[in-house]
């Protein structure tokens, strides 16, 4: 009887573990998930500025095709990249030809004095900044849950139910060519 | 200590000090309910005055912090800039972006309020925004927002009500004793003696639990504020700005923990007394932990 009892108790905390690990890991992946959210809300408005600023640009610095064609391409990767890592990387990308572009603008006084120019590239900063913050908090969750399901016993769980490694958001650029900047 | 082990070892520190509180309230309502020859009956009211004070002030507490310092709420277009530093970093806190108040003062503070996230609200002075750059600003907003984040405020509130509320009754017990009548039955001598020195110490080391509470939270709010700049060193030149400026001239005693640095005495004395009565910790230790971070 006593030996039955003690089975049935271990049986309990055995139970009551797998339970809590469970519904624990589940909250942490739904937090990446609404992590990787809060970055797509900033990625879409940097997006979505960015026929402006072409156009904006187009207006006084015509010549300049080939800096606005892989700002255009730049974007385009970025709306269809899907995983975090390829997000990342479109998103890196974006930043250098943008960088170039503003590069190029330095050379266009009236272009540099429109009001209009300066408010988007005033915003672009801006939703640049949001970008690194909410990839920061993405990145933070994502290390709090790698972690966890790395480490014994939560490994054990996280093995048996399939919950993998996420992907971090990387701020680094990859290893591209450096982008030429014609004055 | 890297600031991870910080973050860790202050949040350990508050737990012990909140029981510690706790136990210190609950035997000091013990000892005067003897007195008085209430027993546990009387102990029990006394935990509940406690418990309806507590409520009452917990849901209340941004509003009359707010409106006791003269904070005015603004819209983004009139700050731009603290708007967009509120709103990143709360962005990189993944909580939701508090209201924004200004005051308008030349001395530079700024502090947050609300017992949670959702309900919160922060608040700088104009004095504040006009001396320091972005970084700067940066720095001093991640930490405000840390106290929202690091449930700072709820606790703090908490801590006051807890210490301001024994303040009352040993008050209350005192006056008793000194103009009540002296037909008590339980007139035992050294039961006397025990009230009465419970009665007196109970306010001061209430005070000093609530203060000391706070100093741990200003440098838990200090490296958590870091950790989401990851930039020490503009919270670190802002406190040095701050600490070389005149005080804040619209504040009160009874908000001053809530503030970035104490809105009093400018003299940075290493007095024991004067550090263990402050509700901040000296600005100089302060900068010197985050440059070390």
């Amino acid at each position: 009887m006593e030996i039955l009892i003690g089975i049935a108790v271990i049986a309990l905390v055995l139970v009551a573990f797998v339970w809590l690990t469970y519904n624990q890991l589940v909250t942490l992946r739904e937090r990446i998930k609404e992590a990787i959210s809060s970055i797509d809300v900033q990625l879409k408005r940097r997006l979505d500025l960015i026929p402006n600023l072409i156009e904006t640009v187009k207006g006084y610095a015509k010549h300049e095709k080939q800096v606005l064609e892989n700002v255009t391409n730049a974007r385009a990767s970025l709306m269809e990249a899907k995983s975090p890592e390829q997000k990342a990387a479109a998103n890196n990308m974006l930043t250098d030809t943008l960088k170039s572009l503003f590069a190029v603008a330095e050379s266009y006084p009236d272009l540099k004095a429109s009001a209009n120019f300066s408010k988007l590239q005033d915003e672009l900063t801006d939703t640049e900044d949001k970008i690194s913050y909410s990839r920061q908090f993405y990145n933070s969750n994502v290390l709090s849950y790698n972690t966890k399901i790395k480490m014994f016993p939560t490994n054990l769980i996280a093995g048996q139910f399939n919950f993998k490694e996420e992907q971090f958001f990387e701020a680094e650029p990859s290893s591209r060519e450096p982008i030429k900047v014609s004055f | 200590m890297n600031i991870y082990q910080q973050i860790a070892s202050n949040k350990r520190k508050t737990i012990l000090l909140i029981l510690g509180f706790i136990i210190f309230t609950i035997i000091f309502g013990y000892i005067i309910s003897l007195f008085f020859d209430f027993g546990l009956l009387g102990l029990g009211v006394f935990l509940v005055i406690f418990g309806i004070i507590t409520y009452i002030s917990y849901y209340n507490s941004d509003k009359i912090v707010l409106s006791l310092s003269n904070a005015k709420p603004v819209k983004k277009e009139d700050y731009p800039q603290l708007y967009s530093i509120v709103e990143n970093l709360s962005i990189g806190l993944g909580q939701k972006i508090p209201k924004v108040y200004v005051m308008q003062d030349p001395a530079m503070n700024a502090f947050a309020t609300g017992r949670d996230p959702e309900h919160s609200a922060i608040a700088a002075t104009t004095g504040l925004l006009q001396a320091l750059d972005k970084q700067e600003l940066e720095g001093v907003i991640a930490h405000e927002l840390s106290h929202v984040r690091n449930y700072d405020i709820r606790l703090m509130s908490l801590v006051t009500i807890l210490a301001g509320s024994i303040a009352i009754i040993s008050d209350f017990f005192l006056r008793s004793l000194i103009f009540g009548g002296s037909d008590r039955k339980n007139s035992n001598g050294i039961l006397i003696i025990i009230a009465i020195a419970a009665a007196i110490l109970a306010p001061i080391a209430a005070t000093l639990i609530k203060l000391s509470v706070s100093r741990k939270r200003e440098y838990l709010a200090d490296a958590s504020g870091a950790l989401l700049t990851r930039y020490p060193e503009g919270l670190a030149s802002a406190l040095e700005k701050i600490s070389r400026h005149p005080k804040l001239k619209n504040s009160s005693h009874a908000t001053a923990h809530m503030f970035i640095e104490n809105p009093f005495s400018g003299k940075k004395t290493r007095d024991f007394f004067s550090n263990l009565y402050s509700t901040h910790p000296p600005a100089q230790e302060r900068i010197k932990r985050l440059r070390q971070m």
